[in-house]
C-alpha cells in the first residue's frame, strides 16, 4: 500500500502491544480492513487474537499502538466508545448476563429488539421467547443471541472471535451466509475461526498473528491453507496423518457400553448404540437433536426417563456424576465454563478428579502428581505462560484442560463433547492421535463433534441423531462430508436399529 | 498521539501491583509493621516484649473464630454460628466442671459447637440453604438452648479450669501459652489448604461446583465435613477464650464474630469462594487487634472509634483487592 492510496481504510490498527503482568500477549499487531471486506485473524491458540479484538474495542487498553478508524486518529478507550465508531465485537466467551432475561440484557445493552429478532430468525434460531433466561439457554443458542444482538446494532466493523466454534453445522451454515450477505451491503468484518474451510468460504484476506505479532497478511486463494498454517506455526505441519486402518475394532465383538432405548430429557427419545473397547464411536448431530442429553445422561448429571445403559452386560444407573465416574465413563462437557475451576491454577485444575473420592481427601502426594499434571501438559502442549490461573489462559488452552484432566486420570470410556472447540490444527491433530492412542490402549471414546471433517479423522464408526433418534451408523472411512450432512438432516435409512 | 505517552504514568503502580498480585501476604505484613510504627510513635515506648506477647494473646482467639470463616468463605460460604458454637462450648464447659470434672467437661462442652456444625453442614450440603441463612439460624437457636440451659445450672455455678486459664492467659519465656495450641493448628489448617485433597475441594467447589461434580465430586460430603470442623474450631476457641478471659457468659465469644469475618476478608479471601488461604486471615487478625490497640489511645468517644474502625477496614480492603486483582 503506498501513502498516496486514494480509499483510506475503515479501520486501521498498527504496532499494538499488550502485556499482562509478564506475559507478553501482543508484541506487534496490525490489521488494516477495508469497506465490504472480510478478514480472517487467524494464529495457533494463545497467539493473541482475542487480546487483540479486546484492544480493538475498548476491553483493554493496549500499552502501544496506533488505532485510526476512518483515516482519523483515535484512542478506543471504553466498549461504548468503540460502539459509537462503529465496532462491534462478538467475544469468544459468551458476554450475556446469565441471571437476566433475554429482553432485559437487550435493554442493558440499547439493542432495538425488532432487529434482533430478526436477526435471530435468520440465523435460524426458533422459539425463542424474550423472557427466557439466558442462563438456561444452551451455548449455541448463546453464541446465536450474541451475533444478533451485535447485527442488530448496525455496526461498520463486525469482530467475530471464534463465533462457529460451538456451533453445529447447520448453524455455522446460516451464520457464513450472513455474515456474507452483509459483508456484500458493505459491511466490514474481522473473523477468527480455526476452521479453515470456514475461511476459505467468505473471508477476502487473512491477516496471520504468531505469538503476537502480525506476520503475514495475504489474500485467500486456493492453495493458501498451507502458507497461512506454516506462517502460523513457524514451521511446515506434516501431512495428516493417514488413519491406520489396523487402530480401528470397528464394532467387533461384545460392547463394552451399551445403551438401548435411551430417553432423557425432551430431546432424546430413543437412543440404542453399543460402544466397543478400543472403538472411537462418532456422534454426529444438527443442533439440539438430542445429544447434549446423551452425553448428560451417560455421564450422570441427568437421569433417563426410559431405557437402559449397561456397561458388560451388567445394567447401571447413575444419580450422580461420581456413579458414572465409579463406573468408568468420564465426560467433558462441551462449554468450558462447566468444567473448569477458572480461578484456580492448570495443576489444580488438572488434578482435580483424583482427588474427589474421600478416600483421596488426605495428604497429596505431590511428586506424583505434578509428574501426572506435567505429562498432560506436555502432552496437550498447553500454553503455560499464565497458568496460575485459568481463566487467564487462552481459550483453546483453557478447552485443552478440560481434557487434560482425563489424561492424568487415566481412562476408561470417555464421553467427549465437541472436545476440539476453538482449538489450533495442530493440536487438534494431537487430539485425534491421542484419541486414537487411548482406543488402541483399550479404551472406548464417544466422541460428539460439531465439525463434521473430524469423524473421518477421529472415528471408527458415526452414529447419527436426529429428532432424537439414531437414524443412521456410518463406517468413519465412508464419512465424508456430503453423506454426514445428508444424514444429518435425517435424510437417509429407517430408523431404530441399534448402533 | 501515541498510547506510549499514556501509559508511562502508570506503569510503577502497575509494576507494584503485579508484585502484590504474585505475593499477596507482602502488603499485609507491611502494612502491620506500618500500623505498629504508628503506635510506638504516638506512645514511644509502648512497643515492648509485654506488649507484643498481649497482642498475640488476644489475636489469637480471633485469628482461630477466623479460620471457620476462612475454611467456609473458600467454598463460597460463611459461619455466621461460630461465635455462638464457642460461647456454648465456653459455657456448657464451665458449668459442667464442678457437676462432672474437668476432662470430661471439655468433651462435654465441645459436643455442642460440633453439633451444630453437622446441622449446618446438613442443611447447606442436603437441604442447599444458602449458609448465610443456615449458619444464622443454627446461631440463633443455638442461643434460645443456651438461655434454657442456664436456667438448670444456675445453681451449681462455674469455674473455669487452671489448665485453660494457664493456656488462656499463661506466658513461658515472655511468649503466650496459647501459641502452642495456635501453631500446631495454623500450620496444619496451611498445610491442609495446599497440600491435602480435602482443602483444594474446598477451593474447587467455591471455584465452580458444576466443574467439581461433574470430575466426581460429591459436594455434600465436603460441606458436611466442612461444617463440622468449623464447630470444632469454634468450640476449641471458645474453650481457649474462657480461658483468656476468666469469665464465661452467655455472649461470651459473640463480640469476636464480625471481626472474625474482617480479619478473613482483610487477609484476601473472597466471600464469592475459590481465593484466598489461612495465611493470610492470621494477618488479618494481627492487624485488627493492632488497630483495636491504637484507637483505644486515641481518646475519642466510642461512637467516634467504631466510625473510624469502619471505615479503615473499608479503606485497606478496597486498596487491597485493587492492588492483588490482575492489572487491566
Ligand atoms: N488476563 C490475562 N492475564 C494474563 N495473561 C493473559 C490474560 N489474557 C490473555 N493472556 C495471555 O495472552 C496470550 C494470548 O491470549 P489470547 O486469548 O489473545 O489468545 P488467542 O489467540 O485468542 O488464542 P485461542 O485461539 O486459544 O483463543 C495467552 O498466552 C494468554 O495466556
Ligand atoms: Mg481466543
Amino acid at each position: 500500500m503506498t501513502e498516496h492510496e486514494p480509499q483510506t481504510s475503515l479501520l486501521d490498527a498498527q504496532g499494538v502491544s499488550k502485556k499482562f503482568g509478564a506475559v507478553v500477549a501482543l508484541r506487534d499487531a496490525s490489521l488494516t480492513i477495508q469497506k465490504g471486506q472480510i478478514v480472517a485473524l487467524m494464529g495457533a491458540n494463545g497467539a493473541g487474537k482475542s487480546t487483540f479484538v479486546k484492544v480493538l474495542t475498548g476491553a483493554l487498553r493496549p500499552d502501544t499502538g496506533h488505532v485510526r478508524i476512518k483515516g482519523e486518529e483515535r484512542r478506543v478507550g471504553s466498549p461504548a466508545e468503540a460502539r459509537r465508531s462503529g465496532l462491534l465485537p462478538v467475544y469468544q466467551e459468551p458476554s450475556l448476563i446469565p441471571d437476566l432475561s433475554v429482553a432485559d440484557n437487550l435493554r442493558l445493552a440499547d439493542t432495538p429488539v425488532d432487529d434482533f429478532r430478526h436477526w435471530v430468525a435468520e440465523l435460524g434460531i426458533e422459539g425463542l421467547r424474550l423472557d427466557d433466561m439466558i442462563g438456561a439457554l444452551p451455548l449455541a443458542t448463546l453464541r446465536i443471541l450474541d451475533l444478533a444482538r451485535a447485527l442488530a446494532a448496525k455496526p461498520d466493523v463486525l469482530l467475530l472471535d471464534e463465533m462457529t466454534a460451538a456451533l453445529p453445522t447447520d448453524l455455522v451454515d446460516k451464520v457464513l451466509r450472513t455474515v456474507r450477505a452483509q459483508a456484500d451491503k458493505g459491511q466490514s468484518v474481522i473473523y477468527i475461526s480455526h476452521r479453515f474451510a470456514e475461511i476459505a468460504q467468505i473471508c477476502d484476506r487473512a491477516t496471520v498473528l504468531r505469538d503476537g505479532e502480525t506476520v503475514g497478511d495475504l489474500p485467500i486463494a486456493p492453495g493458501v491453507e498451507e502458507q497461512v498454517v506454516e506462517l502460523m506455526l513457524g514451521t511446515v505441519l506434516d501431512k495428516a496423518p493417514t488413519r491406520d486402518a489396523a487402530t480401528g475394532h470397528g464394532g467387533k465383538g461384545e460392547a463394552h457400553v451399551r445403551v438401548r432405548h435411551l430417553a432423557a430429557g425432551s430431546k432424546l427419545e430413543d437412543v440404542s448404540l453399543d460402544l466397543h473397547r478400543g472403538e472411537v464411536l462418532g456422534v454426529v448431530a444438527l443442533e439440539g437433536q438430542g445429544q447434549d442429553e446423551l452425553f448428560e445422561a451417560l455421564a450422570g448429571m441427568i437421569k433417563p426417563t426410559a431405557g437402559q445403559i449397561a456397561i458388560d452386560d451388567v445394567p447401571v444407573s447413575f444419580s450422580h456424576p461420581a456413579d458414572a465416574i465409579a463406573a468408568g465413563l468420564t465426560y467433558v462437557p462441551g462449554d468450558r465454563a462447566d468444567g473448569l475451576l477458572m480461578s484456580r491454577s492448570v495443576h489444580e485444575n488438572i488434578a482435580l478428579p483424583q482427588l474427589a473420592r474421600i478416600s483421596k481427601w488426605g495428604a497429596i502426594r505431590m511428586k506424583a502428581e505434578a509428574d501426572k499434571v506435567a505429562a498432560a501438559i506436555d502432552r496437550l502442549q498447553i500454553d503455560t505462560r499464565a497458568m496460575g490461573e485459568v481463566q487467564r489462559l487462552s481459550g483453546g488452552n483453557q478447552q485443552k484442560v478440560t481434557i487434560g484432566r482425563w489424561i492424568a486420570a487415566g481412562v476408561d470410556t470417555l464421553l467427549l463433547f465437541d472436545p476440539t472447540r476453538g482449538i489450533d490444527v495442530r493440536t487438534k491433530r494431537q487430539i485425534y492421535l491421542l484419541v486414537r492412542e487411548l482406543a488402541a490402549q483399550g479404551a472406548s471414546v464417544l466422541y460428539y463433534t460439531s465439525e463434521l471433517a473430524e469423524v473421518p479423522a477421529a472415528c471408527d464408526r458415526a452414529v447419527v441423531i436426529f429428532n432424537g433418534k439414531v437414524v443412521d451408523v456410518i463406517e468413519a472411512a465412508d464419512a465424508d462430508e456430503p453423506t454426514l450432512m445428508r444424514a444429518a438432516y435425517g435424510l437417509t435409512r429407517a430408523e431404530g436399529e441399534p448402533a | 498521539m501515541t498510547a506510549e505517552t499514556q501509559v508511562r504514568e502508570p506503569l510503577t503502580l502497575k509494576r507494584v501491583g503485579r508484585f502484590v498480585a504474585d505475593n499477596p501476604l507482602i502488603p499485609l505484613v507491611v502494612l502491620l509493621l506500618l500500623l505498629v510504627g504508628v503506635l510506638e510513635f504516638m506512645r514511644p515506648g509502648i512497643v515492648n516484649e509485654r506488649w507484643i506477647g498481649n497482642t498475640i494473646k488476644f489475636a489469637i482467639p480471633l485469628a482461630m473464630l477466623a479460620a471457620c470463616q476462612t475454611m467456609t468463605m473458600l467454598t463460597g460460604g460463611i459461619d455466621l454460628s461460630a461465635a455462638v458454637a464457642a460461647t456454648i462450648s465456653a459455657f456448657v464447659m464451665a458449668t459442667q466442671v464442678p457437676i462432672v470434672g474437668v476432662p470430661l467437661a471439655i468433651c462435654i462442652g465441645l459436643l455442642p459447637a460440633i453439633l451444630m456444625g453437622l446441622v449446618n453442614g446438613f442443611g447447606v450440603a442436603v437441604c442447599r440453604v444458602h449458609p448465610l441463612i443456615m449458619t444464622l439460624g443454627t446461631g440463633l437457636i443455638a442461643t434460645g438452648c443456651l438461655q434454657v440451659y442456664q436456667r438448670f445450672v444456675i445453681a451449681s455455678g462455674s469455674v473455669v479450669p487452671d489448665g485453660l486459664a494457664w493456656l488462656g492467659t499463661g506466658r513461658t519465656w515472655g511468649l503466650p501459652n496459647s501459641l502452642l495450641l495456635f501453631v500446631p493448628m495454623a500450620v496444619l489448617i496451611i498445610w491442609a489448604q495446599r497440600r491435602t485433597g480435602f482443602g483444594r475441594l474446598l477451593y474447587a467447589l467455591g471455584s465452580n461446583e458444576t466443574a467439581s461434580r461433574i470430575s466426581g465430586v460429591r459436594p455434600w460430603q465436603v460441606f458436611l465435613a466442612l461444617y463440622a470442623l468449623s464447630g470444632l474450631i469454634a468450640g476449641v476457641t471458645g474453650l481457649l477464650y474462657v480461658g483468656l478471659i476468666k469469665a464465661p457468659s452467655l455472649s461470651l465469644v459473640n463480640p469476636l464474630l464480625l471481626p472474625s469475618v474482617a480479619a478473613a476478608v482483610i487477609g484476601g479471601t473472597s466471600i464469592f469462594g475459590g481465593r484466598g488461604g489461612y495465611g493470610g486471615t492470621i494477618l488479618g487478625a494481627l492487624i485488627l487487634t493492632v488497630l483495636g490497640t491504637l484507637l483505644t489511645l486515641l481518646q475519642m468517644p466510642e461512637g467516634a472509634r467504631r466510625i473510624l474502625f469502619g471505615l479503615i477496614i473499608l479503606t485497606v480492603t478496597t486498596i487491597y483487592i485493587r492492588l492483588t486483582e490482575q492489572s487491566r
